[in-house]
């Protein structure tokens, strides 16, 4: 398939392979934004005259989309954020600051992005709760029998990346979250790099919380998803508070919140953001999320095939089954690398990826990553390989 | 400059850099220069002394750029006063900015005279002359 006419970089010569940091826009997303702006650009809440109205049409649709996406039971369970960021940032300290209590124990591992340990180091130094990290196998894998290993009878919480966004593996999340519920801890899941590419279903895996990010899955920037069980984001407290999600108050200082989804909404919604999202959602069902990430691990498997051949390239996550290559050139610093492939026209991250605590079981600071999505094509992996395929690299860079 | 000497001053430079490695000596001011948009983590310590850099070391580990223009940076500055290091610093930000400046004073450094074309690096030939910068403006303290 050819995907140039959706997507005006793909025809721009540059070879954009950083989409676990954000992916590329089809043109329907930018046209749907577009046309809010353009057209019927109310607020929301303000369902008095037709344009509103509209908008607030929009935003349900939108959520009722999302919930059926990842196959919520209730669109009531979706709550717009500004990201997974603020999705995990709101899980923690809304519903676990509040319950944890000296010597509870959050089990999570090295391997996670500092959107998800810091709020808990947060919550940890605050509540003197205890952050615990499962020990990571050879391959730096979660396995089930090192969770298991792990959890004891203070574990309240365990909370971890679905798939992560350095070495790309892909935990067992819903043997862990099954033995996590038969020992009465919650699991708090960073869905960010495993939503946009594989199809998630939180009815299936019974997870408490999730978080992901429209931006990395077509949708515009600064728009996020918190999912959470109904019953939990009940009992969660909002962070945020202000108007659109209070019933009622007074100069007494009485409150009432709003039910869920709205009292987690406070203040103007990202509008055109959640309209953008919704066609993004369209253009991946569209597609369907079995055969994108059937293409990732094909296209994965043939970039490795490739640089195995090269004597230069150190590859960390070869087996792994996405769209996720990270590697080292031999001898050439991270940085130097991309700032090579960069004169190449081709986009690659590098560094430890906001996984800072990864490089002390990883034993390598810094790499390269190489992120793929269904728009790349073998042509965009040729081009990267040949462009590796050189001994003079670091020369070349500068 | 030729294109294949500016490339060789760098790479001789990164390969064996002049006064990498610190010292541990309480008469050095010492910074951590740890880029938020790069990987680049240097640390830079500076001995000065009757308002004159007596030494200058640094370490840590960073791309071919910010390390070459880290030891080029050693060389340019001890042995000088303060007041002509802040020249020198200043003169080098024109010739990174594309503004004019006075080659004489920058001497090896002008080979990064043609970093701007790859403007992503341009904050790495300017992180061991911000790290100067904090350190002289510490001292002023």
């Amino acid at each position: 398939m050819n995907f140039n006419k959706d997507f005006n970089i793909l025809s721009s010569g540059i070879n954009y392979l950083d989409n676990c940091a954000t992916t590329l826009k089809p043109n329907s997303v930018i046209e749907a934004l577009s046309d809010y702006y353009k057209n019927y650009s109310a607020n929301a809440h303000r369902g008095d005259y037709d344009m509103s109205l509209k908008v607030d049409n929009k935003i349900s649709e939108t959520r009722k989309k999302v919930a059926r996406f990842i196959n919520a039971k209730d669109y009531k369970e979706i709550i717009f954020t500004s990201g997974a960021t603020e999705s995990l940032n709101m899980i923690i300290m809304g519903y676990f600051l509040n319950r944890l209590k000296p010597g509870d124990e959050i089990l999570t591992t090295k391997a996670e992005h500092a959107s998800l340990l810091l709020p808990w180091f947060y919550v940890a130094k605050k509540t003197n709760a205890k952050i615990k990290y499962i020990d990571l196998n050879s391959n730096l894998e979660v396995t089930l029998d090192n969770v298991k290993k792990a959890v004891t009878k203070n574990t309240k919480v365990i909370s971890l990346a679905h798939v992560t966004n350095v070495m790309g593996d892909i935990r067992p999340i819903k043997e862990i979250i099954k033995y996590a519920h038969e020992n009465n801890i919650l699991v708090v899941v960073d869905g960010a790099q495993s939503v946009p590419h594989d199809t998630v279903d939180v009815s299936n895996l019974d997870v408490d919380f999730l978080a992901f990010s429209a931006h990395k899955m077509l949708g515009p920037t600064g728009l996020g998803v918190l999912y959470g069980k109904e019953k939990l984001l009940k009992e969660m407290q909002p962070i945020i508070t202000g108007g659109g999600m209070n019933a009622f108050f007074d100069s007494l200082m009485n409150v009432e919140y709003k039910d869920i989804p709205d009292k987690f909404e406070a203040g103007t919604p990202n509008v055109a953001g959640i309209i953008g999202f919704s066609k993004a959602i369209d253009y991946l069902n569209e597609l369907g999320m079995e055969n994108v990430h059937k293409y990732e691990v094909d296209l994965k498997k043939y970039l490795v095939s490739k640089l195995s051949k090269l004597k230069n390239i150190i590859i960390y996550n070869k087996d792994i089954p996405n769209g996720i290559v990270t590697f080292n050139v031999d001898g050439v610093f991270a940085q130097d690398v991309a700032a090579y492939l960069n004169k190449k026209g081709i986009c690659v991250r590098v560094g430890s990826h906001c996984a800072k605590t990864l490089s002390e079981v990883l034993g390598v600071k810094n790499t390269c990553r190489a992120s793929l999505y269904f728009y790349n094509t073998k042509q965009d992996v040729d081009k990267l390989v040949e462009a590796l395929d050189n001994d003079n690299i670091l020369y070349d860079s500068l | 400059m030729d294109e294949n000497l500016r490339k060789s001053i760098i790479l001789e430079h990164y390969s064996n850099p002049i006064n990498k490695g610190l010292v541990n000596d309480k008469k050095y001011v010492k910074i951590n220069m740890n880029s938020s948009s790069c990987i680049d983590n240097l640390d830079f310590m500076v001995k000065i002394e009757n308002g004159i850099i007596k030494d200058a070391r640094f370490d840590g580990e960073a791309c071919a750029i910010s390390t070459a223009a880290s030891s080029i940076m050693m060389n340019l500055i001890i042995g000088k006063k303060i007041e002509e290091v802040e020249d020198i610093i200043i003169n080098y930000e024109a010739m990174i900015n594309e503004e004019s400046y006075n080659d004489k004073l920058l001497k090896e450094a002008c080979v990064f005279d043609q970093i701007y074309k790859q403007a992503n690096r341009k904050k790495c030939a300017l992180l061991p002359f911000e790290g100067l910068k904090r350190i002289l403006s510490q001292e002023k303290e």
